[in-house]
């Protein structure tokens, strides 16, 4: 068996492939198969609705013309969007998405990170990161006005000096007053980050008290 | 060549040259050089960002954040991929004395991979941009899709969902392709002949699972698990058989003696068949994945490591007696220097994934300088060994400079081995700053010394690439007397 091409075909290609997966995918695939998924709709919640006509109000030319009206739909809209350009723009390769119950991260971020948050049409795939250039993101919601994420976003800089974050001009039509369609719905993803929690919006005790920064 | 010396019927090196579709192999290690460059060039982009020398920030197509999945991605399916098939391309025939099943395909996949590869680039770079547009909402709600055009979300499969389909076609192609003359060989098989038969039927199955049950299947923590088998797969199921199996080929032919111990050979490969796969999780420490499969994780890992060392072993009891080949064969060279990083990548896994040192370095920079050692100390470096030896036999003609050979080996091994080191201990300082409490910025601003050291690293390593492509162009431009294949090509880049 250990040297034929049967052996090596069936058992090692194949079978322990399945071994390790169904051990190691499968098994917590079972355990959360009652968890209902749910839709951007679904998650839509009034702290992210209220954060959404914020910005309806603060730049409402844009806002009229890329989503016209405040509701649940073109919030869920805009949520979505919000997770593609997450996605695409690489967000995710320097913002984690998830607190560890050790090294004092939920004295940082707020409540420890847990299985039913990622049970959204918006975790998936889902959004835990692997690095963190920049900070956690899971608990950011609420925690920054919406001008201060425009101006953030259109340039780091302006805001955090020290920040190696690239700048997003293309979020805006001109200047960071005039967020366009991308700018908008990148915003209401981040302020809906942490929205489900009753500590939002969590802010961290920190031994510097220049925490803003 | 030792299998050739096995067989009944007498084989001369040019018949096995007759089995090998030369430009193919040639085709192959360009296009993967090609990809290099770029994701090189991709790497040093985004590690100005860092470091507040970024020239070109506020440009759209050249957004780091984008950049950055050109830079794995370049280097996974770009080059390492494209190397590899290269080097099946020479190795499989040569081993089982039947050519590929069938050469149209093989230029067919050539042809495709290609494709596949600068689609996924050009769809990293312009799909965020096109998401907003009011046709691509349309489509979405037509279709019931709602997915990025660009980047899917997952690390080392950002190949756009609407190119995943394509690229498993691609793998199943290649795996039939080089299965056929596989099948066709009589057993018992060589080891090389294990790795690479596992090998076709993990990739195709590693990149299905990672690019499809995420997307459509699971969601949530679950995704994460299969994401973390994806991640921890596609290094461990793809490119470390590849990479091994070649090993087991090229490291007895230019000893010219059979590997040390049959008997470790065969646990190399079954113990890594078997605990490779079951590692996954431990990408994802102190998530809400269920805490007993972490810890199978952890433990799995270490049983790695423990195959590791019987493979080295193994591979420093074949040098045994001929140790100065190290010093005086620049392929055997890179080989064993590859092996070292390997060693040194698999011993750092087996602590690294132990809860304790997780609290500290997870997230950090100390992960970055372990994929680095990995992709690059130990992967890259065992292919630059390989098209050190055979660029001159397919293009007929030896080097132009050994002196540029080594400028390439010492420039890349050096600025890895100082990238790794650098970053590693960067992860530390980060780690200790978070557990502190201190205010984000300290952290930051804490590891500018570290990323201006990685940026010059970098650079290096750049440099030897350059060097690299500045011999081989030469080596092609500057055509010397075309010598015989055989004995004389002893003398070929020592």
């Amino acid at each position: 068996m250990f040297e034929s091409k049967a052996g090596i075909l069936w058992v090692g290609g194949i079978g322990f492939f399945v071994i390790a997966f169904l051990s190691n995918g499968w098994v917590p695939m079972l355990m959360y198969q009652d968890l209902k998924e749910q839709t951007a709709e679904e998650v839509v919640n009034s702290r992210v609705l209220y954060q959404f006509e914020e910005i309806s109000r603060r730049y409402p030319q844009t806002f009229k013309q890329y989503y016209g009206d405040v509701n649940e739909d073109t919030c869920a809209e805009a949520l979505r969007l919000g997770r593609q350009l997450y996605i695409g723009e690489g967000c995710w390769h320097c913002h984690s998405q998830f607190v560890r119950p050790v090294s004092n991260e939920s004295l940082r971020w707020g409540e420890v990170a847990a299985t039913i948050e990622f049970q959204n049409e918006l975790q998936r795939p889902v959004m835990f990161g692997t690095r963190r250039v920049g900070p956690d993101l899971s608990r950011e919601g609420g925690r920054r006005s919406n001008d201060w994420h425009a101006v953030h976003f259109f340039q780091p800089k302006m805001l955090s000096p020290g920040s190696p974050m690239p700048a997003y001009p293309w979020f805006f039509d001109g200047g960071p007053d005039q967020p366009n369609k991308r700018g908008i719905a990148i915003m209401t993803y981040v302020q809906w980050l942490g929205s489900w929690l009753e500590s939002y919006p969590y802010y961290e005790e920190l031994k510097d008290s220049d925490s803003e920064s | 060549m030792t299998t050739a010396n096995k067989t009944s019927t007498v084989l001369t090196s040019d018949d096995l040259d007759h089995l090998v579709d030369q430009e193919l192999v040639k085709g192959y290690f360009l296009a993967g050089l090609t990809f290099l460059t770029i994701s090189m060039i991709a790497g040093i982009l985004v590690a100005l960002q860092l470091v507040h020398w970024n020239p070109l920030d506020g440009i759209e197509v050249l957004s780091p954040g984008r950049w950055r999945m050109i830079h794995t991605n370049a280097i996974a399916y770009g080059f390492l991929a494209n190397v590899f098939l290269g080097m099946l391309h020479w190795v499989v025939p040569r081993l089982t004395l039947r050519p590929v099943a069938s050469r149209p395909l093989s230029l067919f996949i050539f042809v495709a991979w290609q494709l596949i590869v600068f689609l996924t680039a050009a769809a990293i770079v312009i799909g965020p941009s096109l998401q907003a547009m009011p046709w691509v909402a349309d489509l979405a709600k037509r279709t019931g899709l709602c997915m990025s055009l660009g980047a899917q979300g997952l690390e080392w499969g950002e190949t756009p969902f609407w190119i995943d389909p394509i690229a498993l076609l691609g793998l199943a192609l290649v795996a039939v392709n080089f299965m056929v003359p596989i099948a066709r060989a009589r057993a018992p098989l060589y080891v090389t002949l294990w790795y690479f038969m596992a090998a076709f039927v993990w990739t195709f199955l590693t990149y299905a699972m990672g690019n499809l049950l995420p997307e459509y299947a699971v969601g949530g923590t679950s995704a994460g698990a299969i994401g973390g088998l994806f991640i921890h797969d596609l290094v461990g199921l793809f490119v470390t058989p590849l990479g091994w199996g070649m090993m087991y080929y090229f490291v007895p032919i230019m000893l010219k003696k059979p590997i040390w111990s049959h008997g470790l050979s065969l646990v190399g490969f079954w113990g890594l068949a078997f605990f490779y796969p079951l590692n996954g999780i431990h990408h994802f420490l102190y998530t809400p994945i269920p805490m007993f499969l972490q810890y199978g994780a952890v433990i799995a890992t270490v049983a790695v490591e423990l195959v590791v060392t019987t493979v080295i072993i193994n591979f420093l009891g074949t040098l045994r007696g001929q140790g100065q080949q190290v010093i005086t064969n620049l392929p055997i060279r890179y080989f064993y220097t590859g092996m070292i990083f390997y060693f040194i990548t698999c011993f750092q896994c087996a602590l690294q994934v132990t809860l304790t040192f997780q609290k500290l370095i997870h997230f950090t920079d100390w992960v970055v300088g372990h994929a680095h050692l990995v992709m690059f100390g130990v992967f890259s470096l065992w292919l630059f060994g390989v098209m050190t030896y055979l660029f001159p036999r397919v293009l007929h003609r030896p080097w132009y400079s050994t002196r540029l050979c080594e400028y390439h080996y010492w420039l890349s091994a050096a600025g890895v081995l100082v990238m790794a080191l650098d970053l590693t201990m960067a992860g530390i300082f980060q780690g200790y700053y978070w557990a502190s409490l201190q205010s984000w910025d300290v952290s930051v601003d804490g590891s500018q010394p570290f990323w201006v050291t990685r940026v010059f690293a970098g650079l290096c390593m750049f440099a030897g690439l350059l060097c690299f492509l500045y011999n081989l162009w030469m080596t092609y431009r500057v055509p010397q007397e075309v010598y015989e294949t055989g004995p004389a090509l002893q003398g070929s880049p020592a």
